[in-house]
C-alpha cells in the first residue's frame, strides 16, 4: 500500500512547482507528465489491490506528525479565506470559516478520542480513485490545449494558467484524500480543500462576476462544511471515536444528517444549486473536473458512504426528498437555458438529485443504481463539457442556438457531443438503466413521491437532450467555413471518453457483476444480485441492437439512389434553402430555433419556489431531527 | 415457443393489421362526417403507390433515421408480444420517437420543425404515463414482465382504471388523433401544413406510416394487458374491448377540435397526476 500516499501527494507536489514554470511549453509538458503518472499510478495502485484480493483494508492509525501538518494546513485556509474575504468586502464569509475551524481545533484539543485506521480502501473508494484519475487525468491533459486556445481567444483575460494547473493538481490530490479519508477529521480537510479550490477556480478571470460568483459557491460549501464541523464535535463526545464507518453503524441521526447536509451542499442540490449554475463562469476543464465529473460527487460520495445509516430515518427521507425534487426542478429548468454550459450544469444538478434521492434511500438495489449512475455521468458529463468547451473556442459561441447545423460545420466535435447527449438519456445506455433500477427500488420503498418526480423529470430531461440533438444534426448548409481549432491532445481525452463510454456500454453487464455488486456487498455485507445476469444479458443484446441499427441502416440506404430537392418554404425558397419570397416579392430570411418555453420553465419563474421549498423541507426536518435527538 | 410465434406474428401482422386498421378509421369516419370514404384497403393502395414512386429527398439523413424508427418502433413492439419487461418496452418506444424527431428536424425546413418541436412536447406530455402505468403493473402484479403480467386471476384494470383511462388520453396522443394531433395530422388541413412529414416523400413517407400501423398495434397490445389474465375468455374480451377502444378514439377525432400545444401538454400532465398518480397512491397504499 506504499502507492497511496504517493496519489495523494505527487500531484500536490506537481502543484507547487507547475506555477514557477513560466514557460507554456514546459507547464504543458509536466501537466502531460504529471496527469500520465497519476494515471498509471491509479492503474497500478487499483491492479495490486485487485491482486490482493480486493479486501477493504484500514490503514495508519497513529499519524500524529500528519495530524499536525494538516492542523497547519486548515488554519492556513482559514487565513486565506479571511483575507480574500475582507480584500473583496465579504464579511460575513470569515464567520463561516473562521466558526469551523476555531470548532474543529477545539474539538481536537480537548476531546480525546480512541485511535483508528484514518485511511480505508475498499471498493468504493478504489472506483472513485479510478474515475478522478483517469477522468481527471484526462480532462488536465484536455486543459493544456484548451488554456492554450482559450487565452489565444480572451486577451482581456490576464493568463494565469500556471495557477489555473496548479490548483487542478491541488484537486486532484485532495480529491484522492478525501476518497480514501476514513477519519472525519481527515475528510473535513480535504473536502475543504476542495471547496476552497473550487472557489480559487471560479474566480479565474476575476470579473467582477467571476469574483461575485465565487463567493457565493464558497459561502455555500463551507456552510455544508460549517454542518461537517458541527457534526465532528457531536461524534466525538458522544461516540468517542472519529470512524465514518461508527458514526455510519450508531445510527445516530443528528450527526448522519449533519453530514448529510454538507454533502448535499457540496452537490449543489436545492436550495444550494445556485452556486453550481454560477460556477460556469470558470474556464471549461474546471467545470468539467470540478463542477461535474468529480468534485460535486464528493457530495454523493459521502452520502453514499451514509446510505445504510439513513435507511428509514428522518434524515434518509428528507435527503430522498430534497434529491428526488432537485432531479425534477433542475430539470425543468434546463429546458429555458440557450447557453450550452448552463444547461450542462443544470443536468448535473438534476442528475446528481437522483444519486442523492437514491442514497437517501439506503437500500441495496438503489445504492446499485446511484454507483452506476455516478460512473455513466462522469463519462459521459466530461465528455460533453470538453466537446462544448472545444466548440466554443472554434466558433467563438456556446449557445445551443449557434450550433445549428454543426454536424456539417464541425463533424468531429459533433459526433463526440452526440455520443454523450446519447449516453445520458437514450434507451440502452447505462443511465436509463439506472433509471430503471432506481424507479423500481422507489416503487418498493412505496414512495409515491419519489416515483412521480422520477416520472415527470425524466420527461423533462428527454425534452432538453433531444433539442439540443435535434439542433447540432440538423443538415443545413453552413455560409462561411469555420476552422477547427481543436488541438490533438484534447482530441486524445475526448476520445478516450467516448471510447470508454462506448466500452462501459457494451461491457455493461460485466462492470455490474465485477464492479458494482461488489461495492455494494462491501456495504450491505451479502446481499443477492439486484439484476440477474438474464436480464443484464437482455440489456446488452438490446444495446447491441439499438447501436447496430442505425449503423446496418446506414449501410442499406447508402446506395438508394435519390435526387435532392430544396425544402418547402411556403413563400418560393430561393434555391440555398435559407432565403425564401414573401409576399411583397422579397427575399426574406428563415431563421430556425429551438423552442425554450421561457415563460413556463424559466429560472427567473421556478428558481426561487423551488429553493423556498426546498428550504423549507430542510429547516422543519433538520428541526424535527434536532427535537427528536434532545427528547 | 408461443413466444416465438408471438412476436412473428406482430412482426408480420402488425402493419397488415395496423393498415387495415386505418382502413377503417378513414371509412368510419367518412361516414361520421356522412361521406362515402375510401375503400377499406386504401391504406395498402398508398402504401404501394408511395413505394413506386422516385425517392425525392432533402438530405442523405431522412431515410436512415425513418428506417430506424421503424426498426425500434417494431422491437418495442416484439418486446411487448414476446412478453418481456414493459418498462423496456416503453423506453425502446421513446427511443424510436427519438429518431422520428430527428428524422424531421435533421431538414432544416420550417414547418417540420416546428412539427418536431410540436412532437417533443407531445413525447413529454406522454412519457410520465406510460411509466407510471408501467409502475401500476409492477404493483397490480408484482413484476414488469408482460408474461407475468397477463398470467394474473383477475384482469389489471380493476386495481387501474384511473391508469386505463390516462392511457386511453395518451393513446390519443401517440396515435395523432384530434384533438392531440398538432405535430402532424392524418387529415391534409392542418395550419403548419403536414408538420412533422411535410419533407417525406415516397417510400420515406411509406416507411413512416408503416412504422405509426406498428404503433397503432403496439398502443391496442397495451391496452389488452390491461385485461387479459390467466382465464382463456378474458383475451376474447381483450380483443373486443381494444376494437371497442379504437373505435372511441376515432370517434373523438371526429367530435374534437385540435388544440394548442400548451393546452395538450397541461391536459396530459394534470390526467397524468389526477388518474395516475392518485391510482399509483392508492396502489401503494393498499399493499
Amino acid at each position: 500500500m506504499g502507492i497511496l500516499p504517493i496519489l495523494i501527494v505527487w500531484p500536490m507536489i506537481l502543484a507547487i512547482i507547475l506555477p514557477f514554470l513560466k514557460a507554456r511549453r514546459a507547464r504543458g509538458i509536466l501537466a502531460y507528465i504529471g496527469a500520465g503518472s497519476l494515471m498509471v499510478l491509479a492503474v497500478v495502485f487499483l491492479l495490486g489491490w485487485l491482486f490482493n484480493g480486493g479486501q477493504t483494508q484500514a490503514l495508519y492509525v497513529e499519524t500524529e506528525a500528519i495530524d499536525h501538518l494538516m492542523t497547519v494546513g486548515e488554519l492556513f485556509l482559514m487565513v486565506l479565506i479571511v483575507v480574500l474575504s475582507i480584500r473583496h468586502r465579504k464579511y460575513p464569509v470569515i464567520l463561516l470559516s473562521v466558526g469551523q475551524t476555531l470548532l474543529l481545533l477545539w474539538t481536537e484539543f480537548t476531546m480525546p478520542v480512541e485511535g483508528g485506521a484514518h485511511m480505508l480502501v475498499d471498493g468504493l473508494s478504489m472506483l472513485m480513485c479510478a474515475i478522478v484519475a483517469i477522468i481527471g487525468g484526462f480532462i488536465c491533459i484536455y486543459a493544456v490545449g484548451y488554456m492554450k486556445t482559450y487565452h489565444e481567444h480572451h486577451k482581456e483575460y490576464k493568463d494565469r494558467s500556471g495557477f489555473f494547473f496548479s490548483m487542478l493538481f491541488l484537486f486532484l490530490g485532495a480529491m484522492m484524500g478525501l476518497v480514501f479519508s476514513q477519519n472525519l477529521v481527515w475528510l473535513y480537510f480535504f473536502w475543504e480543500i476542495t471547496s476552497v479550490v473550487s472557489f480559487l477556480l471560479i474566480g479565474y478571470t476575476r470579473t467582477e462576476e467571476a469574483v461575485h460568483n465565487s463567493f457565493r459557491a464558497l459561502w455555500m460549501n463551507l456552510l455544508g462544511g460549517f454542518g461537517f464541523a458541527i457534526a465532528i464535535p457531536l461524534v466525538s463526545s458522544t461516540l468517542h471515536s472519529l470512524q465514518l464507518a461508527d458514526v455510519v453503524a450508531s445510527g445516530s441521526v443528528l450527526p448522519i444528517a449533519l453530514l448529510a447536509f454538507a454533502g448535499l451542499t457540496k452537490s449543489a442540490q436545492l436550495p444550494f444549486s445556485s452556486w453550481l449554475l454560477g460556477a460556469m463562469v470558470a474556464p471549461t476543464p474546471s467545470s468539467a473536473l470540478l463542477h461535474s465529473a468529480t468534485m460535486v460527487k464528493a457530495g454523493v460520495y459521502l452520502l453514499i458512504r451514509l446510505s445504510p445509516g439513513m435507511h428509514d430515518t428522518m434524515a434518509g427521507i428528507l435527503v430522498s426528498l430534497i434529491g428526488g425534487f432537485t432531479f425534477i426542478a433542475a430539470s425543468m429548468m434546463a429546458i429555458a437555458q440557450t447557453d450550452a454550459k448552463k444547461v450542462l450544469a443544470f443536468s448535473t444538478v438534476s442528475n446528481l438529485g437522483l444519486i442523492v434521492a437514491c442514497a437517501g434511500i439506503g437500500v441495496e438495489e438503489t445504492i446499485w443504481a446511484a454507483v452506476l449512475l455516478m460512473i455513466f455521468h462522469a463519462i459521459s458529463k466530461s465528455m460533453l463539457f470538453q466537446a462544448v468547451g472545444a466548440v466554443e473556442n472554434s466558433i467563438g459561441s456556446r449557445n445551443i442556438e449557434r450550433m445549428h447545423g454543426l454536424i456539417l460545420r464541425l463533424p468531429k466535435l459533433t459526433y463526440i457531443m452526440g455520443i454523450g447527449i446519447a449516453g445520458m438519456y437514450l434507451a440502452p445506455f447505462g443511465m436509463l438503466i439506472s433509471k430503471w433500477v432506481a424507479l423500481r427500488s422507489f416503487v418498493d420503498a412505496d414512495n409515491v413521491l419519489l416515483v412521480l418526480f422520477l416520472a415527470f423529470g425524466s420527461a423533462t430531461t428527454m425534452l432538453y437532450w433531444t433539442k439540443w440533438l435535434t439542433k447540432i444534426i440538423s443538415q443545413h448548409k453552413p455560409k462561411e467555413i469555420e476552422k477547427d481549432v481543436t488541438l490533438r491532445d484534447q482530441y486524445l481525452s475526448m476520445g478516450v471518453h467516448a471510447v470508454l463510454m462506448l466500452l462501459l456500454c457494451f461491457l455493461f453487464p460485466i462492470v455490474a457483476r465485477y464492479a458494482v455488486d461488489p461495492i455494494i456487498n462491501e456495504i450491505f455485507g451479502n446481499v443477492e444480485e439486484v439484476l440477474s445476469m438474464n436480464e443484464l444479458t437482455t440489456m446488452a443484446i438490446m444495446l447491441v441492437s439499438v447501436l447496430l441499427i442505425p449503423a446496418i441502416m446506414f449501410l442499406v440506404t447508402r446506395s438508394a439512389k435519390r435526387s435532392y430537392v430544396p425544402i418547402y418554404m411556403s413563400g418560393a425558397n430561393m434555391g440555398d434553402n435559407t432565403y425564401f419570397v414573401n409576399s411583397y416579392g422579397e427575399p426574406e430570411h428563415l431563421y430556425l430555433t429551438n423552442w425554450y418555453l421561457r415563460f413556463q420553465f424559466g429560472m427567473r419563474k421556478l428558481m426561487r419556489p423551488c429553493e423556498m421549498i426546498a428550504m423549507a423541507a430542510i429547516v422543519i426536518f433538520i428541526c424535527v431531527i434536532i427535537g427528536g435527538a434532545v427528547a | 415457443m408461443i413466444q416465438v410465434i408471438s412476436v412473428i406474428a406482430y412482426l408480420v401482422g402488425a402493419p397488415l393489421l395496423g393498415g387495415f386498421l386505418d382502413g377503417c378509421d378513414r371509412t368510419v369516419s367518412a361516414r361520421m362526417q356522412g361521406r362515402q370514404g375510401p375503400p377499406l384497403l386504401q391504406p395498402f393502395y398508398d402504401l404501394s403507390k408511395l413505394f413506386h414512386k422516385q425517392i425525392l429527398a432533402v438530405n442523405s439523413l431522412q431515410l436512415l433515421l425513418n428506417l430506424c424508427y421503424l426498426v425500434l418502433l417494431a422491437i418495442a413492439g416484439a418486446m411487448l408480444f414476446a412478453g418481456a419487461d414493459i418498462l423496456m418496452c416503453l423506453f425502446i418506444l421513446s427511443t424510436a420517437d427519438m429518431f422520428l424527431i430527428v428524422a424531421a428536424a435533421s431538414d432544416s425546413s420550417p414547418y417540420s420543425s416546428i412539427g418536431a418541436n410540436r412532437e417533443m412536447i407531445q413525447v413529454m406530455a406522454c412519457e410520465p404515463l406510460t411509466l407510471l402505468m408501467a409502475v401500476g403493473f409492477y404493483l397490480t402484479t408484482g413484476s414488469f414482465q408482460v408474461k407475468d403480467i397477463i398470467a394474473q386471476p383477475v384482469s389489471a384494470v380493476v386495481m387501474m382504471p384511473g391508469l386505463l383511462f390516462g392511457f386511453f388520453v395518451i393513446m390519443a396522443v401517440k396515435l395523432r388523433k384530434s384533438p392531440f394531433d398538432c405535430a402532424t395530422s392524418h387529415h391534409a388541413h392542418q395550419e403548419i401544413v403536414k408538420g412533422l412529414t411535410t419533407e417525406m416523400s415516397g417510400p420515406t413517407f411509406a416507411i413512416m406510416n408503416i412504422a405509426e400501423y406498428y404503433e397503432i398495434i403496439l398502443m391496442l397490445g397495451i391496452v389488452a394487458i390491461f385485461f387479459i389474465n390467466a382465464t382463456w375468455w378474458s383475451w376474447i374480451v381483450a380483443l373486443v374491448l381494444c376494437a371497442v377502444a379504437f373505435f372511441l378514439e376515432t370517434l373523438w377525432d371526429n367530435i374534437s377540435a385540435r388544440l394548442k400545444w400548451m393546452t395538450l401538454f397541461k391536459g396530459c400532465w394534470i390526467v397524468t397526476l389526477l388518474a395516475g398518480g392518485i391510482n399509483i397512491l392508492v396502489l401503494m397504499l393498499i399493499r
